[in-house]
């Protein structure tokens, strides 16, 4: 079902506070991984607050759906809506990156209530999903698994491998989301290792592809809706994004993969984010 | 010029530089010598420092994207073909992630490729376990054909990357990830590959060291003399493989209290190392290893969990004088313990 004007506003509202908590999370941390936390903002705003069957006072409920970051590093932004979310309190986040804390940059699942996995290392995330999936199918649950991907991170062959069991054992219970915004450490995907023609590699691995502006509400609405409800094949939504979407001298600034902001950027930075969605 | 002298590279330059940016540097001025040295990395140019050598000679880098297992594979089909590469990346992604195209696409082959791997150890603290390496010392040392060193700081980084070039074989060399303070001032001290360093002399008890303790542990034999009146000697072992045995027996004959504290699980590195060489001597000694014991690290900046696993000055200091208070058989015949 598309979504109406209240639910896209709502959902834009929760992406800025999103935004605006990652952004105040790697103030407080000293640094962080903000553009890629920043590219998938929407995604996970759209899961944690319309899709996800969770209930953060059970982090441990056995139905729930599951959710992994592959691209780990993304943590800064997972810790941010887990929080909002309530699997614990916002303020444990001002303790991001410190001595003992349970947050480092790549969220530990046995210290952060609501992480499904422990990521981090890059190209491990999407095999799990497909051993969780594979695990529902066997166990006869209707949990959903999703699994966000880093474009950059589709450079391991484990991606591949992952894709390949996937399609053999005809996952449809998993939905693999890639965080397309086209940049990686040392630069552009395109010309550090070439992913394009990236769909049509999807679709050779036997994958439903959907090709959608990650930012954009209703795009995400539909495409997760319908990967919910397709049961022939796995399906990946390849999200076209913009690293550092939100913060204007982040985006698609390829220095912005990690970064540290004192307070005057910082505050800069929430103030582009408050403009967010105006127009 | 600089490489024939060995002495650019000065405390100056050192205390401005992390380890990696004069492994950068250095590779730079090797590239010059040697044209057939190729650059590596996966999606780590910049992180890693090996990005000075893609800036001065692109024609001669590869990067292969965030593609670990490729790397390596790469790099050892490039030593086949008679290239000399130079691979960088995080410490735990080359030990663990392409573990195995280490050990047998480059080590079962012997091929010459030089691994030079940052991050080592919980220098990448805030990052959690999974850029940690506390582990890649353990696995390198167990592969056949393999050197590994563990450089003090910045100054033994660059002696380390000279001699690497002309050794023979694969050589994992593990630096870390920001500013470590540098113990070195100069290079000319005589760094050899597999020889120890004696940088304190000493009677009541040895220290062995690796990369980040050293400068600790010099620091901590200074405070031990001058408030307990003990004469500490401290090895720089940087090669941990071959390791030098000879200097290890001589110490356990001088004190007789060997303690090893190495930024690495107390589980097969340096310290397991040094047990090894005193157990099969048959000789008995105090012995105490001084590491991140068998867990996975907390989460924190470098000098905490430094300071919390007691590797830093004052961990030092309370672990040697634990060991003095030990009761210990001061039986100077040594024939009865073999
Ligand atoms: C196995 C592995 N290799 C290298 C890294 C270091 N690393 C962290 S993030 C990153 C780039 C990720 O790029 P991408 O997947 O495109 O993520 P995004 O641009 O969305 O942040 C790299 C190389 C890692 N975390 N894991």
């Amino acid at each position: 079902m598309p979504i109406d004007k209240n639910e896209k506003q709502r959902l834009q509202e929760k992406a800025r506070q999103h935004r605006t908590d990652i952004v105040n999370v790697t103030e407080w941390a000293g640094g962080a991984h903000i553009g890629g936390a920043m590219s998938m903002a929407d995604i996970l705003t759209i899961l944690y607050y319309k899709f996800l069957r969770i209930d953060p006072a059970r982090p441990d409920w056995d139905e729930r759906d599951r959710m992994i970051l592959s691209k780990g590093h993304g943590g800064v932004g997972l810790a941010a809506v887990l929080g909002r979310r309530g699997y614990f309190d916002m303020a444990l986040l001002r303790n991001f990156n410190k001595f003992k804390s349970p947050f480092g940059m790549h969220l530990d699942c046995r210290k952060v209530a609501g992480v499904d996995a422990s990521t981090g290392s890059l190209g491990h995330g999407m095999s799990m999903a497909v051993g969780l999936a594979l695990g529902a199918r066997l166990q006869r649950k209707s949990w959903i698994t999703y699994c966000i991907v880093g474009d950059g991170e589709c450079n391991e062959g484990s991606i591949w491998e992952a894709a390949m069991s996937a399609s053999h054992f005809k996952l449809t219970n998993l939905i693999t989301i890639v965080d397309r915004n086209s940049l990686m450490i040392d630069g552009r995907t395109e010309d550090v290792m070439a992913l394009e023609p990236f769909a049509d590699k999807w679709r050779a691995f036997g994958f439903l592809v959907k090709e959608i502006d990650g930012h954009d509400f209703d795009e995400l609405n539909d495409a997760i809706s319908d990967a919910r409800e397709k049961r022939q094949a796995p399906v990946v939504i390849i999200a076209k994004t913009v690293k550092g979407k939100g913060v204007d001298y982040m985006e698609n600034e390829v220095k912005w993969h990690y970064g540290s902001m004192n307070s005057e950027l910082a505050q800069q930075a929430r103030r582009s984010i408050e403009k967010m969605h105006s127009a | 010029m600089a490489l024939e002298t060995g002495t650019t590279w000065t405390v100056y330059d050192a205390n401005k530089m992390t380890q990696s940016e004069i492994y950068g540097a250095v590779l730079c001025e090797l590239g010059e010598k040697y044209p057939s040295i190729i650059g590596l990395t996966a999606d780590l140019a910049k992180s890693t420092k090996i990005g000075m050598f893609e800036d001065k000679f692109p024609e001669r880098f590869i990067n292969v994207g965030i593609a670990e297992q490729n790397l390596f594979g790469i790099a050892a089909g490039l030593a086949t073909s008679g290239l000399l590469p130079f691979v960088s990346t995080m410490a735990a992604f080359a030990s663990m992630r392409a573990c195995e195209q280490v050990r047998t696409d480059i080590c079962y082959q012997n091929l010459n490729v030089k691994i030079i791997a940052t991050h080592g150890g919980i220098s990448f603290g805030t990052a959690g376990s999974t850029h940690q390496a506390q582990e890649d010392i353990a696995i390198m040392r167990s592969f056949p054909n393999m050197t590994v060193i563990v450089p003090a700081d910045g100054i033994e980084t660059a002696n380390a990357v000279r001699a690497c070039v002309e050794y023979p074989g694969p050589v994992y060399i593990r630096v870390g990830r920001g500013f470590e303070p540098c113990y070195y001032d100069r290079e000319d001290y005589g760094f050899q590959i597999g020889k120890a360093v004696q940088i304190a002399e000493g009677t009541d008890a040895t220290l062995i060291c690796c990369g980040v303790t050293v400068l600790q542990a010099a620091e901590a034999a200074r405070v031990l003399k001058d408030e307990d009146g003990l004469s500490i000697e401290v090895l720089n072992i940087h090669t941990i493989k071959p390791i030098d045995t000879e200097a290890i027996m001589r110490s356990v004959l001088t004190t007789r209290r060997v303690i090893v504290v190495e930024e690495h699980s107390v589980l097969g590195g340096l310290g397991s190392a040094v047990a090894d060489v005193i157990a099969s001597s048959g000789k008995g000694c105090a012995f105490e290893k001084v590491g991140i014991p068998d867990e996975f690290s907390l989460v924190g900046y470098p000098e905490d969990l430094y300071a919390h696993y007691k590797l830093d000055t004052n961990g030092i200091i309370e672990k040697v004088r634990a060991v003095m208070g030990q009761a210990f058989e001061e039986d100077e015949n040594w024939e009865d313990e073999v």
